[in-house]
């Protein structure tokens, strides 16, 4: 394998990283946007900003280490991609603050109306953050995206029925990854009404990630045949049939009430998802424009990402496992929350 | 002198408009924005991990429980600081592909490999800050103790990445040209190791250094200062200012290296620190002024000889001026005049920041003590703000002074620049950031306000727990006993010395 490979392979692997944990932040949101009036939704919302409290920062450093792989190892490909997805990666970006913006306002704010005002902002941009990125790379997948930025179509890059596709599916494979997430951590706080509630919400969002995903499919092979072609052979084929075995298998075990596997399975059907595009497309990483080896910048520079690669690997993985796991065993817990809350709502 | 100088005059350089496309301007206005914002979190996410460990460490050690409820306090606000750090470090990151396309596309393989280091370098960061963080409840107290201390140094290990891309920037190498003009033959090292970096390095390390231990002095000194002088809002201003303090005067003789590497590096951009005009000897000093379209200096006080001195240690040093290269490759006078006053302005700063921890160490030797007069609280209580306002006139200095070069001497900022949409879009966006960043600057500033107040109270309630026999008082004055007794050094005088300004003793 040459280092463009691996670098490549690395890429995906974090694309796949970001969906999976930001996937699930921004699910989460989308739950909360959900979960009802501020009677209903309180519990709900209480048990989503428990959760996500302790690892979101940690889940949008993968976004930050997308960026840095494809500028250091495929300059090109970051330079051509921003300049032909502008529009979407610039409401992706603005719903990311925007976000962030409506969560920080969220948590001191005691006035239900303002605190409703907040949590619209927060789930709104929750949906569109995620919608406008996947709506980015299937300006990629369907290959809009040129090599010379000043041949790029700007709005028909994004708007089209593949980046469309691709958006639905990254909704509705967050909505369906949070809510198993959300099961378990429901499960973890002892709340078992909750545990029912995202329980149920779990097999409804498997449900609607298939229907979504098949017709998706159906939409990619009458706009991208080259990539929907792609899907069904080599290598993608295995994550091709992949995401709806997984899906399913993590719908039953959620119904049957197993605990901490299914997100194990929810992982890997998201993952496989975008593993099966990054595959499928192989081995252009622009398709048709430029191929991996082509886009590769030169080879000092990819052997030195590898080298970070390997040396984060190193350092990052085992941190990283431990916080995964304590917050997993609930040993991290907000010292701080009662000082946000507003006073009196304990 | 660099030997970059004749290769950068390619004919697309040559050929280039003089008229920079109309999207430059709003895009560098957002950067420029955008930079500054974070940069006033950066130096919080850079020094505050150590100071707090410090704290925490005593804390442990002496089993004080004042110096312990500190650095808990303080975590918190490192947590707060770091997420609002990452969502406008993301934004950064995405405006270098929305505004700068041309500066990745040709040069992302090259610089890229500084932020490499970064962005695993903040992985780790922002993994240890939330076990930290969240961990003071249930983890045992060494345990917790040893996860934050590798902190420091990976928060260096981060701001290494990032200044070795913009030293890179400001004084590019390690690569050839091939023949279509893109950069090849990379040599990481060279790329990394730039003349730049060292001295830009530690110059920012120990500018995040006082920044952090400035700013966190300063709110206890406004407690002082409102009448709170128990132990807890003493050891709150003598740890961090002790790490200030000690930073100042290596900085004073870093930014005088810096200066130096500046002259040798990037002369043009000298000659706009300095306001030098024609290519000279005995070339004065200007403290601020004004430079014209004709390269006369109105205003401002002038000092003979003493720019060359500080150059070359010496009257007959030769120093650069901007004439000397053509008009399309110097900061316009309007810019150099910024250039320049930012940088006597960070200069200044640095001088009265100094005199300040002079005193300081001046009292500490003398009487062991904090120093008594009213003056010296009010002045840290400014020293923070004063600490910022430094780092982001240095910025300017660096950025603005490196105008009209985005990669010094290879790419210029208009060939760098998106062409996607058209400047309207992009005054848009920027608007629309500017609005949002409001919006965030009120959120976090609410809550931390927020966390005062709760903080507070629950000082408050907790002196009146511990000392039921005394009266029940408001909670500003009841914060004078809180904790444990004070030791008897944070005893000397009434808690009301008002009249006593005088007091000053050096
Ligand atoms: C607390 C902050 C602080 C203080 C007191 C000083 N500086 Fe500074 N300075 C910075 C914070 C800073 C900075 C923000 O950190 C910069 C911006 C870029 C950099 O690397 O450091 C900087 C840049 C900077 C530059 C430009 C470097 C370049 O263009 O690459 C020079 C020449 C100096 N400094 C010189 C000085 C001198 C002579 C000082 C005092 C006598 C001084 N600085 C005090
Ligand atoms: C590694 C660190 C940095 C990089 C890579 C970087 C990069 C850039 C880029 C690409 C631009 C736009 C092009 C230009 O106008 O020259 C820019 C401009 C600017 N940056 Fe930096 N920057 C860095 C650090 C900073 C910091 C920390 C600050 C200050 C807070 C800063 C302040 C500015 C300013 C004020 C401008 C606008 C200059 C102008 O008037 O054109 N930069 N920087
Ligand atoms: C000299 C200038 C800079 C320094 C020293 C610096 C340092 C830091 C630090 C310490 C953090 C951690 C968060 C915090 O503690 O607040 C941070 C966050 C971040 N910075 Fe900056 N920064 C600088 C400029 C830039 C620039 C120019 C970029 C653009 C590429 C950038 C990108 C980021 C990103 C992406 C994050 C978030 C990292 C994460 O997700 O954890 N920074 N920066």
């Amino acid at each position: 394998m040459t280092a463009a490979t691996i670098v490549a392979l690395v890429l995906l692997l974090g694309v796949a990283a970001y969906s999976c944990g930001g996937g699930t932040d921004y699910g989460a949101g989308m739950w909360d946007l959900a979960a009802g009036g501020v009677e209903r939704g309180d519990r709900p919302r209480r048990l989503i900003d428990y959760a996500m409290a302790p690892v979101w920062e940690v889940n949008n450093v993968w976004l930050v280490f997308v960026l840095v792989i494809t500028w250091t190892g495929f300059p090109q490909v970051f330079a051509a991609v921003f300049s032909a997805a502008w529009i979407p990666l610039t409401l992706a970006i603005l719903g990311l603050i925007l976000r962030g913006v409506g969560f920080a306002f969220r948590k001191p704010t005691r006035h239900p109306r303002s605190r409703l005002r907040f949590t619209a902002l927060f789930g709104v941009s929750s949906i569109l953050t995620p919608f406008f990125f996947a709506a980015a790379l299937g300006a990629i997948a369907s290959g809009r995206v040129p090599l010379g930025s000043r041949d790029a179509t700007i709005v028909s890059s994004w708007l089209n029925p593949t980046s469309v596709a691709f958006g639905l599916v990254s909704l509705a494979a967050t909505a369906f990854i949070a809510a198993v997430f959300l099961t378990g951590d429901a499960g973890r706080f002892g709340a078992p009404d909750l545990v029912t509630y995202f329980r149920r919400r779990s097999v409804v969002a498997a449900g609607a990630f298939m229907v979504v995903g098949a017709a998706a499919l159906a939409v990619v092979r009458f706009d991208t045949p080259r990539l929907f072609a792609g899907l069904w052979s080599g290598g993608a084929l295995l994550f091709t049939l992949g995401i709806p075995v997984l899906t399913v298998l993590t719908a039953v075990l959620v119904g049957r009430g197993i605990p901490r596997i299914p997100r194990v399975t929810a992982v890997g059907a998201v993952g496989a998802t975008v593993f099966a595009w990054g595959v499928a497309q192989h081995p252009y990483i622009l398709p048709t424009s430029l191929t991996i080896e082509q886009g590769a910048a030169p080879s000092s520079s990819l052997n030195w990402l590898v080298l970070v690669v390997v040396v984060a690997a190193i350092l990052v993985i085992p941190p990283l496992v431990l916080l995964y796991r304590l917050d997993a065993m609930g040993a991290l817990e907000a010292d701080h929350d009662e000082d946000l809350k507003p006073r009196g709502s304990t | 002198m660099i030997d970059i100088a004749p290769q950068a005059m390619t004919v697309a350089a040559d050929l280039l408009l003089a008229q920079p496309p109309p999207q430059t301007l709003p895009a560098r206005l957002q950067m420029a924005f955008t930079l500054m914002t974070h940069i006033i979190l950066v130096p919080l996410g850079v020094a505050l991990p150590f100071i707090t460990l410090v704290m925490n460490w005593r804390g442990l050690r002496k089993k004080d429980e004042v110096a312990l409820k500190l650095a808990r306090r303080w975590s918190v606000v490192m947590a707060i600081q770091f997420a609002v750090g990452v969502v406008s470090g993301t934004i950064l990151s995405f405006e270098f592909g929305l505004l700068w396309p041309g500066l990745m596309g040709r040069w992302g393989g090259v610089f890229g490999s500084g932020f490499g280091i970064e962005a695993w370098a903040f992985f780790l960061e922002a993994i240890l800050i939330s076990i930290y963080l969240y961990g003071w409840r249930r983890l045992k107290p060494w345990t917790h103790f040893l996860v934050g201390l590798p902190l420091p140094a990976v928060a260096l290990l981060g701001a290494f990445g990032i200044l070795a891309a913009n030293a890179w920037m400001n004084s590019p190498r390690g690569f050839t040209l091939d023949a279509s003009g893109n950069p090849s033959a990379i040599d990481i090292r060279r790329v990394l190791f730039t003349p730049l970096l060292g001295p830009q390095y530690w110059h920012f390390i120990l500018a995040a250094y006082m920044a952090a231990g400035f700013g966190v002095a300063s709110i206890y000194a406004v407690g002082w200062l409102r009448g709170r002088r128990d132990r807890y809002h003493k050891l709150g201003i003598t740890v961090p200012f002790t790490v200030a303090a000690i930073a100042t005067p290596i900085q004073l003789i870093v930014g005088d290296i810096i200066a130096r590497a500046v002259f040798r590096e990037q002369p043009v951009k000298f000659a706009a620190m300095e306001l030098v005009w024609r290519t000279d000897t005995r070339v004065p000093e200007y403290i601020f002024g004004r430079l014209n379209a004709d390269g006369t200096v109105s205003g401002g006080i002038p000092i003979p000889w003493l720019d060359s001195m500080l150059a070359g240690f010496s009257p007959d040093t030769r120093v650069q001026g901007l004439a000397s290269v053509p008009v399309n490759n110097r900061p316009s006078p309007e810019l150099a005049t910024l250039v320049h006053t930012s940088f006597d302005l960070m200069v200044i700063l640095g001088t009265l920041l100094f005199g300040l921890s002079a005193w300081y160490a001046l009292a500490w030797w003398r009487h062991r003590d904090l120093p008594r007069s009213r003056w010296f609280f009010r002045c840290t209580a400014l020293s923070g703000l004063a600490a910022i306002l430094a780092i982001e006139f240095g910025w300017i200095t660096t950025e603005v002074g490196r105008q009209p070069w985005i990669v010094y001497g290879f790419m210029r900022v208009s060939e760098a620049v998106t062409r996607s949409v058209g400047p309207a879009t992009i005054w848009t966006t920027f608007a629309v950031i500017v609005v949002l960043y409001v919006l965030i600057a009120t959120a976090f500033i609410r809550l931390l306000l927020r966390l005062r107040l709760r903080w507070q109270l629950a000082d408050a309630e907790a002196a009146v727990r511990e000392a039921p026999e005394a009266e029940k008082r408001p909670p500003s004055e009841a914060g004078t006993t809180t904790g444990n007794t004070p030791p008897p050094d944070s005893a000397e005088g009434p808690p009301q010395r008002d009249d006593e300004d005088r007091d000053g003793t050096p």
